[in-house]
Order: C-alpha cells, then sequence, then structure tokens
C-alpha cells in the first residue's frame, strides 16, 4: 500500500492518537467464539492453532483458491495503521494495528468486474473455541462489505498490534480492520474471502435486524436501541473517565462521507 | 436432626453478620476499580458486579420462604436483612450507572425512556423503594395486613431484575437465563397449594 494515497486527515491524524496500552487492548475484547465475558478471548484463544492457517478466496475472482497467509501478503509491505476503534456497547479505543490494505489484497487475487460486494467467514473450529460449543450467536461469523467500502485505502487486512504478531483473542493471525465502522464488523481470524454480486448475510444482522444494520457505520445521530451512540467512553482511563462525543464516521468523515453520497443513513444504518 | 441443627445455629447467629458480610464486598469492589482490579473497563465491571450480587441476593431473599415450608429450615429472621441489603446494591448499581457511566443526564433520562432493559431496571428500583422503607418494625406495627400485600410487590421486582439481565445482553448468553429460571422456579414454588389448608377448607 502506498501511505500517501490516504487522503486527508486520517493518516495525518492519526499522530496525534495516543494508543491505548498492548494489555488493555489484549484483555478486554468481544470474541465471542472464545466466551461472552470481555476476559475470555484472552483467557480461552491461548489453545487456538493459527500455524498454518489457509484462507480460501473466491466467488468473482480471476485467482480462486486456498492460501497461506504468507502468500496472501508476499510482495505486500507490512504498515502501522493507528486507527480509534469504536464497539457499538459505545466503549472505545485506539489501536496501532500492522497489517496491509485490503485492496491489495483483493488486486492480486483479480477482482471481476461484476463482483459488488465482499463476505468474510471466521475459522469455526469448536474444539479449540469453546465458545462455538454454545449457541449464543450462530456459527460460522460471517460479515461482509460493499466492494468500493473493501477496496477503500483505510480498510485493513491486520497482523498484528504493536509491531507483535495478532494476538489469539485479538483475531489471529489475520483480521479485517474498518475503522469508520463498528468494531463487529472488523471479523476476527478469516478464513474465506468471497466476492458475490449480491449482499452478504452478516452475522450480527442476521441475529437482529432491527439493531444491527449491514452498514453499520458509526453514527451518533442514529440510536442504537439499547445504547445511545451519541457518546463513548475510551477504556483504560480507570473509574472516573468521562465519555466523550462520537464522530460521524468515527472521526473519518472527510475520507468515507463520499462513499454513501445520497444514502439516507437512517435507513440504510 | 440436620434441620434442627441447622435451625439452631440460625437462631444463634446474629443479624449483623448478613450486614457484615454482605456489605463488605461493596467497597471492596470499589477499591479494586480504583486501583486496576476490575480490568481497562473498571466502571462497566463495578456496574456489573453490583447489579450480579443484587440479583444473587434476590434469589437468597425468595429463598427464604420455600426453604422453610419444604424443608422446615428456618432463616426468617435473616429476611429483612437479605432485603435491605439487596436494596443497598441496587442502589449503588444505579448511582455507578448514573455518575461514573452515563455522566450526561439528557442522557440518562433518554436512556430510561427509549431502552427496553433501563425501563425495566428503573422499574424494578422504583418497586423496591416502597419495600425498603418499610422495613422496619415501626411500618410493620402500623401498616398490619397491608404489609404482607405491599411486600408481594418483592415478586415484581425480581421478575424485572431478571428480564432486565437478560435483555442487555447480546445474543443468547445462559447467565442471564439461569438467574431468571431459578427466580421463576422460586416464585412458582409459591403457587403449590398447601395440604393444611385444603384440609381446613374440606373440615
Amino acid at each position: 500500500g502506498v501511505a500517501g494515497s490516504i487522503a486527508g486527515s486520517a493518516f495525518a491524524a492519526q499522530d496525534a492518537l495516543v494508543p491505548n496500552s498492548f494489555e488493555d487492548i489484549t484483555s478486554y475484547n468481544n470474541f465471542y467464539e472464545f466466551g461472552t465475558g470481555k476476559g475470555d478471548p484472552a483467557a480461552n484463544a491461548g489453545s487456538l492453532t493459527t500455524d498454518p492457517w489457509e484462507i480460501t478466496v473466491d466467488g468473482l475472482v480471476d485467482n480462486p483458491g486456498t492460501y497461506s497467509v504468507a502468500e496472501l501478503l508476499d510482495g505486500l509491505d507490512i504498515e502501522e495503521r493507528i486507527y480509534r476503534f469504536r464497539c457499538v456497547e459505545a466503549w472505545a479505543m485506539v489501536v496501532p494495528w500492522n497489517g496491509v490494505e485490503l485492496r491489495d489484497i483483493l488486486q492480486k487475487a483479480g477482482v471481476q468486474s461484476d463482483a459488488k460486494y465482499v463476505a468474510f467467514e471466521t475459522l469455526y473450529r469448536p474444539e479449540e473455541m469453546p465458545g462455538q460449543r454454545l449457541p449464543s450467536i450462530p456459527w460460522p461469523y460471517v460479515e461482509g462489505l460493499r466492494l468500493d467500502e473493501a477496496m477503500h485505502p483505510l480498510t485493513l487486512m491486520a497482523t498484528g498490534i504493536y509491531g507483535k504478531p495478532m494476538p489469539n483473542q485479538n483475531g489471529a493471525p489475520i483480521r479485517l480492520v474498518v475503522p469508520w465502522k463498528y468494531g463487529f464488523k472488523s471479523i476476527k481470524s478469516i478464513v474465506k474471502i468471497t466476492l458475490t454480486d449480491r449482499e452478504p448475510p452478516t452475522s450480527w444482522n442476521t441475529i437482529n435486524a432491527r439493531e444491527y444494520g449491514f452498514y453499520s457505520n458509526v453514527n451518533p445521530d442514529v440510536d442504537h436501541p439499547r445504547w445511545s451512540q451519541a457518546s463513548h467512553r475510551v477504556i483504560g482511563g480507570g473509574l472516573f473517565q468521562k465519555r466523550e462525543p462520537t464522530l460521524m464516521f468515527n472521526g473519518y468523515e472527510e475520507e468515507v462521507a463520499s462513499l454513501y453520497a445520497g444514502m439516507d443513513l437512517r435507513k440504510d444504518f | 436432626m440436620i434441620v434442627d441443627r441447622l435451625n439452631g445455629w440460625a437462631r444463634k447467629l446474629p443479624v449483623w453478620c448478613v450486614y457484615t458480610v454482605y456489605l463488605l464486598p461493596m467497597p471492596y469492589f470499589f477499591y479494586l476499580g480504583l486501583t486496576g482490579g476490575l480490568g481497562a473497563e473498571p466502571i462497566k465491571a463495578l456496574e456489573h458486579e453490583y447489579g450480579e450480587i443484587a440479583l444473587q441476593l434476590v434469589i437468597i431473599g425468595l429463598a427464604i420462604t420455600p426453604l422453610r415450608r419444604f424443608t422446615g429450615i428456618n432463616l426468617i429472621k435473616f429476611r429483612r436483612a437479605i432485603g435491605l441489603v439487596t436494596f443497598a446494591y441496587v442502589l449503588a448499581h444505579l448511582l455507578v450507572w448514573l455518575v461514573l457511566d452515563v455522566q450526561i443526564l439528557s442522557q440518562i433520562w433518554a436512556d430510561i425512556l427509549k431502552r427496553t432493559y433501563i425501563t425495566v431496571g428503573m422499574a424494578a428500583f422504583v418497586l423496591m423503594l416502597p419495600l425498603a422503607l418499610t422495613s422496619n418494625n415501626w411500618a410493620v406495627r402500623r401498616m398490619g395486613a397491608n404489609w404482607r400485600t405491599l411486600h408481594k410487590l418483592t415478586y415484581g421486582a425480581a421478575i424485572l431484575g431478571g428480564a432486565h439481565f437478560i435483555w442487555l445482553v447480546k445474543g443468547i448468553q445462559i447467565e442471564p437465563l439461569a438467574y431468571m429460571a431459578v427466580i421463576l422456579l422460586l416464585l412458582g414454588l409459591r403457587l403449590i397449594p398447601k395440604r393444611q389448608n385444603r384440609k381446613s377448607v374440606a373440615a
């Protein structure tokens, strides 16, 4: 990826963001494959086998196949991106990710002209993912992006944090990061990427369409039925940490607003 | 035999033990929150700790009557203490939410009106207010038979408390469902008709 290709403020502004500690980022996680408590992933993800790891790329691509992570990343430069991360539950953190732009991977796969969406799937391996032995949500976890969202230079396939390999509880060995969307869109431990011409099903939308839309862009003006999205709290600040106002598209409005020009973001939330 | 021995111990155990044992965790968890012992997000953790202890106390409180009826173990003398300590935890849970979590007054009001699980939780708290205010000897004497009727609000508060937990979590989680199942079971036991009553009606 070419760092200079990110228009305007996101890249310049990342120097102004203060990342959460490695300890915060790796101890407070939503990864229901390892349990629904925030500490469960850190406690239960140690036994996940992340090497070897294979990712199937299929659908409307010129080079379908099953690739190792190394093959997928071959020839691409891993760069650091410091992004705000905003959970739909109204907490947030700042994470220094290491990864490659998703578009570089997709270009290697050869996206065909009739592809309009990208679908992702998380590993299903209940013997190593104890949360999958319970029906808390349907397994495997699936997510999706519109192709222009997937090709956006901010959209990352992350392989590490703080220069270290991705910790298991954060979605090892490779995960998606879409910083202007609620955290659940940034699917972890990916084993399948499918290019398709129709909007793919996404896990939380399938579970509760009233609460979770396909787009799930961070939007302080569109409330989740159970959480106001007008403000959030950055974790790691202790018992008296103040809330902060949530920014449109999580502060990446300048870069991504044009993707949604003409759309009613209350309807397509 | 065992029942008699348990009842003997219960008679000897002073009620202030209940207050001591149950009120100590409250400042302790607050201290943990202050000193990093509750993880990266101590506000939510403290809110959940207090809420969950309150639900456990609701269950203990609801268990006292059926325990006496079906096993003969008599812990009635601790019931007021359990009830008041439950209220203390519900209040602490509410205060953490108001003061540390939401902080913003306009948002607090909007949350109470708009979010079902918060509406339900607030309703449970409101039902508990008259219960806490009348948990003293003076009120029991003054109110006579009305006191028992009023304190049936406990059942409503317990169900609302259980529903509050189920509504708040994402997906299907076992823990809140288990709390609700136990609450409903303990309330259901009260519906079993008493034999001696039927006999006396027949006679």
